[in-house]
């Protein structure tokens, strides 16, 4: 995912910490969430869902599986 | 109860009166707050909780909402309605335990201009309690809210897993939501360039460069144009005259005024209850804790500190903590003591742990800085470098020891980034008296207290025997005279007095800057040792102040040595 890309949350690959962890701040299956933007060195990335911004370290993030508006991919 | 900065502290003091500290930033309350608030003709208890997202708490903050909720008479749901589907997970929820609900729809001043249009019949149909909207920053739908918490209901829905939930969540908002599409605004595309990478970098270090010079122009602004004014020009020449009538000399004199330097009062130097006991704590460190308190409550209330802690992430896990770590580390600047607090928001004991113990060590606090400007910034600005270097270097290095000594794994940073808002200029002068006056009551008996037990172990002697034993130690090894332990035995009350103790030994600059680093470091001063001993439990903070104190000596050492 690109910074301004958007796509709709297709799955959460993780146990059940990871999956509560990400849910809670609404980031679930079927969520339409927006990249504003990644720092360097595998940072954290910083997401927009439901009008509310979130940022997540980047390993939690690249479990989040979505499928991109124009085409899918991660 | 309800979600992280939505603004419960907001509500809880509109509705008790009680002052509270408020922040725009997730995780500002880590602990409770009790109030009371009339309904009607009765009193009843409002208990302020920190924010949590669900009900399964993830950090020692959450769990204390969550015991709080046990008991609760009454909930107080406050809610985000500019985002109000992942608030409504808490909400439903909270139905679910059977508690009696009133939901308060805070924000509701920017749903307008954020294009979201809310059904609220609806919504209280669906939820089956009372829903208040309300503008708590204003006042507006306080009125409304009290009106309505006695009739607080719980529709004791059936519980259910999480999915359900959400998919019931989903459903209500499908009912109850209109969301209208509008502009990225000027502060949305602010807030987007203070988390990326350039522009982020750049931002962050201008802030942090900008709050450092304006926290230095105000403090010394204020020391230079109001306080050394006022007591060299009104203060000192009533002093002289006490002097005169207590005959210059003798056991009271030396405790009341201290001891004369050249025939005056030297405020730094002369070490009385009247003289270095009042212009310790109002004139070197009140200036730089009210400039201090200035900035970072600006920092807070702009919402800027989440997105420092997302650009620090990178750094902050060679330490074996998160970027979230630095709001505490931040905090610790001020004082020791909310620091080691605020590192409830941190989730796992091991951060904890490693957060509160950086803290102690390497972050000086205000009064300290105070004192380190004044007495090391005297003999130039480089050696003021030198120490603040030191305690970086100490910071970063120490940490990384403590990564790779300490067991356990440190979680990602998962956060909620506010909206910049504006400061409320009331809530935040309100904070910023809040805290200094926490500092004048706590700091001025004890600063007091400090000088009369120094002036008499002075007079018995006591002094004397502790500089002999501890003589090798101090005077081979890090190179200062033996009268310098004293400053290390009274930084267990306050650091800022030990430091001024050294004002009168003549030392020379490499022995003021390895005796400010040593005391810094050495050992918490006693109202942060408590708060250690009570969130790090006793195994954890000897532990800590182990590491505390070996780190102490040996960079006091290699500073010794190096310089």
């Amino acid at each position: 995912m690109r910074p301004g890309q958007s796509g709709i949350v297709v799955q959460l690959q993780g146990g059940h910490g990871l999956v509560n962890r990400l849910s809670a701040l609404g980031i679930i299956p079927g969520k339409r969430i927006t990249k504003i933007s990644s720092t360097l060195m595998r940072g954290p990335v910083t997401v927009e869902v439901d009008r509310a911004r979130v940022a997540i370290g980047f390993g939690m993030a690249s479990r989040i599986l979505v499928q991109l508006d124009k085409g899918p991919t991660k | 109860m309800g979600n992280p900065n939505v603004g419960k502290s907001v509500i809880f003091s509109r509705l008790t009166g009680v002052r509270v500290i408020v922040s725009n930033y997730p995780g500002t309350t880590v602990s409770y707050t009790r109030g009371e608030t009339k309904l009607g003709e009765d009193t009843a208890e409002v208990i302020d909780v920190p924010g949590t997202y669900t009900l399964e708490p993830t950090s020692e903050a959450e769990e204390v909402a969550l015991g709080m909720l046990r008991t609760g008479d009454v909930v107080v749901n406050v809610v985000n309605a500019t985002n109000l589907e992942r608030n409504l997970y808490l909400t439903l929820q909270l139905l679910e335990k059977g508690v009696p609900v009133v939901v308060a729809l805070n924000m509701w001043d920017d749903t307008k201009h954020l294009g979201i249009d809310i059904n609220l019949d609806k919504l209280r149909e669906l939820l089956g309690v009372p829903v208040v909207p309300t503008v708590a920053v204003t006042g507006e739908g306080i009125k409304e809210l009290v009106e309505n918490i006695p009739k607080a209901t719980s529709p004791r829905l059936p519980v259910r897993s999480r999915d359900e939930r959400w998919a019931a969540v989903g459903s209500i908002i499908d009912q109850v939501q209109h969301v209208t599409h509008r502009h990225h605004t000027w502060r949305e595309s602010l807030s987007d360039a203070s988390v990326k990478p350039l522009s982020g970098g750049i931002m962050a270090l201008v802030v942090l460069a900008v709050s450092f010079i304006v926290v230095r122009f105000i403090g010394e602004g204020l020391i230079g144009y109001v306080f050394d004014p006022l007591f060299n020009n009104l203060w000192a020449p009533v002093l002289m005259r006490l002097s005169e009538l207590l005959q210059g000399g003798g056991f009271l004199h030396n405790i009341v005024i201290g001891r004369l330097i050249g025939g005056e009062v030297d405020f730094l130097q002369s070490f009385g209850l009247l003289s270095s006991g009042l212009y310790i704590p109002f004139a070197v460190v009140l200036p730089y804790v009210v400039s201090f308190y200035l900035v970072l409550s600006l920092l807070e209330d702009v919402g800027y500190l989440p997105r420092l802690a997302v650009m620090v992430d990178t750094l902050m896990h060679r330490l074996g903590l998160h970027g979230y770590a630095i709001i505490p580390t931040l905090l610790g600047l001020g004082c020791n003591v909310p620091a080691v607090l605020a590192t409830r928001i941190l989730e796992s004991k091991r951060e904890r742990f490693i957060a509160a113990t950086l803290i102690s060590i390497a972050i000086p606090c205000a009064a300290l800085q105070a004192m380190i400007f004044g007495l090391v910034g005297a003999r130039g600005a480089q050696y003021v470098v030198i120490v603040y270097g030191t305690l970086f270097l100490v910071w970063i290095i120490l940490g990384v020891i403590l990564r790779l000594s300490v067991r356990g794994f440190t979680p990602e940073l998962l956060i909620e980034i506010p909206p910049y808002r504006l400061p409320q200029w009331r809530a935040m002068l309100q904070k910023l008296w809040m805290r200094v006056y926490g500092f004048l009551a706590e700091a001025i008996p004890i600063i007091l207290g400090a000088v009369l037990v120094i002036n008499i172990l002075y007079f018995l002697g006591v002094f004397e025997a502790i500089a002999n034993f501890t003589a090798p130690l101090i005077t081979n090894f890090l190179g200062l005279p033996k009268e310098a332990v004293t400053a290390v035995v009274i930084g267990f009350l306050r650091k800022d007095v030990a430091l001024g103790m050294l004002a009168p030994l003549a030392l020379s600059t490499k022995q003021l800057v390895v005796g400010s680093v040593v005391l810094a470091m050495f050992f918490p001063c006693v109202a942060t040792f408590v708060v250690l001993l009570r969130e790090l439990g006793v195994v954890n903070m000897l532990k800590s102040t182990g590491i505390m104190i070996a780190a102490a000596l040996i960079t006091g050492g290699i500073l010794n040595l190096v310089l």
